[in-house]
């Protein structure tokens, strides 16, 4: 059977599943759309959160980035995972006990004041917008790809069954459907990493295969040739790296507390039903994560082996099928600058006759080395899965942003519970047609924003509601100024550095590098942006009143683990 | 202060000092041993892997699973010994 026969199979069996969920668990009250009725069990809200979690660029990008970075790709890789310990330690259990649907209820309330919660508003809708139009691209892509129909048609197919199951099922839809989505995307990941761990050192363990020996019989371990390669072509060693300490220390940071802001990973630890499960669901989320995180370094140094090894130096036209079909969607380029026939691929910009995205390393790594057929099909729904499940949880945070903060807290509080039920149907149905029509026009920031919008979490959500846990005497006046302050700095140096806003434009970002802050770029200064936050709203709230009494009460009641009841929005 | 009160600031005193605890052993693997002493750990040989570089890929998100799973057990004993378990 042909790649692309198994694919439909696959990816009609998926979608099926999806929808057979989505149809077994509407949404029949408010409660049930924004938190699963409040009573999914430690596990199966790890599962839902490793999906919702893991999205298009975890899945597809983050091994090839990985594979063209080498260390410098370490950020991602301790930043998505890092910032689950925060995440358990620091928020999950405390909001669990304050029960509140979202976010910016936490916010709001804490901070006593509608204008604390529109601000978190605001940044909620900005990063979940950002973040969401680029899994819409991923779903496009795989289609593209694997079913040869064209992006639009992917992307409008990915939107029908996001909107099915969101706008039905609103949370407990969509966690039992992540539920199903996590185990599509994992077994999809490691069976061919398994694969070409095994054929390229003979350890069927990726993790264990990545530090072994090579299976030629030269006794030369895997990393040391790559290294070898690296810096033969004229590219920086694979185990070092080319970005500077601070950077890379900046970055992880910046990542792994915008992690633990993101609304769309906190609202899940809302759907269980004591203290101790949050803290427990987050133990198994970061684990069940864990499993592709440790894979997909693993990955990268395969792809590249392989890529290397396939392609450079080597005749054109003697080029296996893969190459050819990747040329097509353009992600893979040749151009014979030297007319010899050959491949050269170096890191001279001027001599290299290769350009390869680095998102297509996960998705032809199985094309690469030669695995069946049914295993490049399984990479497709497993991209699919790991797209759709984020954009889905994406969602259900702007619709609950719209419908419960703003019509429900602000605009019309008086709105019966159905009622609010539909206005949030309504807001996920417009979000997903937003989302997609983003999807199939990508402005061309898409890419560069999501990875900014971790900066743009960092500066806001982290500080302010840290020190709404821990600081009892934190203020809405220093909270807000905190926000507002990390944020606007957070949005100013990213106009500036890396769209060069105020320098004439997209082509001076090359030469403003050396006059970053600290020396940091600005996947990194949500750090700088996230202490600036701190400090103002500390700073502001020594010359404020202190928070009323009542508040006071709550945050000492939050401390306490017991009878957390069950999440209200009242 | 009420014994519930203090109770519940002796409960909070426990389990800063255990956040303190885990949070420096969660620097120390990634920023410490992954970035900040990377070059150093290099020079030491484990199998394929130079140690910082392995640190920085793999050891650090081990650890930090094996965190979450101390402090929910950490935790778990600490709500017992308080009656704030349920």
């Amino acid at each position: 059977m042909s790649v692309q026969m198994w694919t439909y199979i696959l990816v009609g069996i998926t979608f099926s599943i999806y929808i057979g969920i989505a149809i077994w668990s509407r949404a029949g009250s408010t409660k049930e759309f924004y938190v699963a009725g409040g009573g999914v069990s430690p596990l199966a809200n790890g599962m839902a959160t490793a999906a919702d979690w893991m999205s298009a660029a975890s899945f597809i990008s983050m091994a090839g980035i990985i594979a063209f970075a080498g260390y410098d790709g370490s950020v991602y890789l301790m930043g998505w995972t890092g910032g689950y310990v925060l995440l358990a330690l620091l928020l999950a259990p405390y909001l669990r006990k304050f029960g509140k649907f979202t976010v910016p209820d936490f916010i709001g309330d804490r901070y006593y004041s509608k204008t604390a919660r529109l601000v978190a508003v605001l940044c909620a809708l900005l990063v979940s917008f950002t973040y969401v139009a680029g899994q819409m691209q991923g779903v496009g892509l795989v289609f593209s790809r694997f079913l040869e129909v064209d992006m639009t048609t992917g992307v409008i197919i990915g939107m029908i069954i996001v909107l099915f199951y969101a706008v039905l099922g609103g949370m407990k839809g969509i966690t039992y459907t992540q539920v199903a989505q996590y185990c599509v995307l994992i077994f999809a990941f490691m069976v061919p990493a398994i694969f070409i761990s095994f054929q390229m050192t003979g350890n069927p363990i990726p993790q264990l295969g990545m530090g072994s020996t090579l299976n030629d019989g030269s006794g030369v371990f895997l990393l040391e040739k790559l290294d070898g390669l690296s810096t033969e072509l004229g590219f920086d060693a694979y185990t070092s790296g080319s970005k500077s300490m601070i950077d890379v220390f900046a970055i992880t940071l910046a990542l792994m507390v915008g992690t633990a802001g993101l609304p769309h990973v906190i609202v899940r630890f809302f759907t269980v039903k004591k203290v101790k499960d949050a803290r427990k669901s987050a133990g198994w989320a970061l684990l069940l994560i864990a499993i592709l995180y440790t894979t997909a370094p693993a990955v990268s140094v395969f792809a590249r082996t392989n890529m290397i090894d396939t392609v450079n130096n080597k005749p054109y036209a003697e080029m296996p099928e893969w190459f050819s079909k990747w040329e097509i969607t353009g992600l893979i380029s040749f151009e014979d600058k030297n007319g010899d026939g050959l491949i050269q691929y170096v890191a001279d910009k001027n001599i290299n006759e290769l350009k390869v995205n680095r998102d297509i390393m996960v998705l032809a790594n199985p094309e690469i080395a030669n695995l069946p057929a049914w295993v490049i099909a399984l990479v497709a729904a497993g991209g699919l899965a790991a797209a759709l499940s984020t954009a889905a949880g994406l969602l259900l945070v702007i619709s609950s942003s719209v419908s419960h903060d703003l019509v429900k807290k602000v605009f019309k509080p008086d709105i019966s519970d159905l009622g609010e039920l539909w206005v949030a149907r309504g807001a996920a149905t417009v979000a997903v047609i937003i989302a997609g029509y983003f999807g199939i026009n990508p402005p061309g920031f898409v890419a560069a924003v999501v990875a900014l919008a971790f900066g743009l979490a960092a500066a806001s959500f982290f500080p302010a509601i840290v020190l709404g846990i821990f600081y009892k005497k934190m203020n809405k006046e220093g909270a807000i100024a905190g926000m507002v302050v990390g944020i606007s700095l957070m949005i100013f140096y990213m106009l500036k550095f890396k769209f060069g806003l105020f320098d004439g434009g997209k082509s001076a970002v090359e030469g403003l590098k050396s006059d970053w802050w600290f020396g940091i770029s600005p996947e990194g200064f949500g750090s700088v942006a996230m202490l600036l936050n701190f400090m103002v709203s500390i700073v502001i709230m020594r010359f404020t009143p202190e928070p009323p009494i009542k508040v006071q009460k709550i945050v000492e009641d939050i401390r306490i683990p017991s009878g957390a009841g069950e999440a209200t929005g009242h | 202060m009420s014994d519930k009160q203090k109770k519940a600031s002796a409960y909070w005193k426990e389990n800063l000092r255990y956040l303190f605890i885990l949070l420096t052993i969660w620097f120390a693997v990634s920023y410490g041993a992954g970035i900040l002493f990377k070059e150093a750990l290099d020079t030491i040989q484990v199998g394929g892997f130079k140690l910082g570089f392995w640190f920085a890929q793999q050891g650090s998100i081990y650890v930090f699973v094996i965190l979450i799973f101390v402090y929910v057990r950490l935790m778990n004993k600490l709500d017992k010994k308080y009656g704030y378990d349920e």
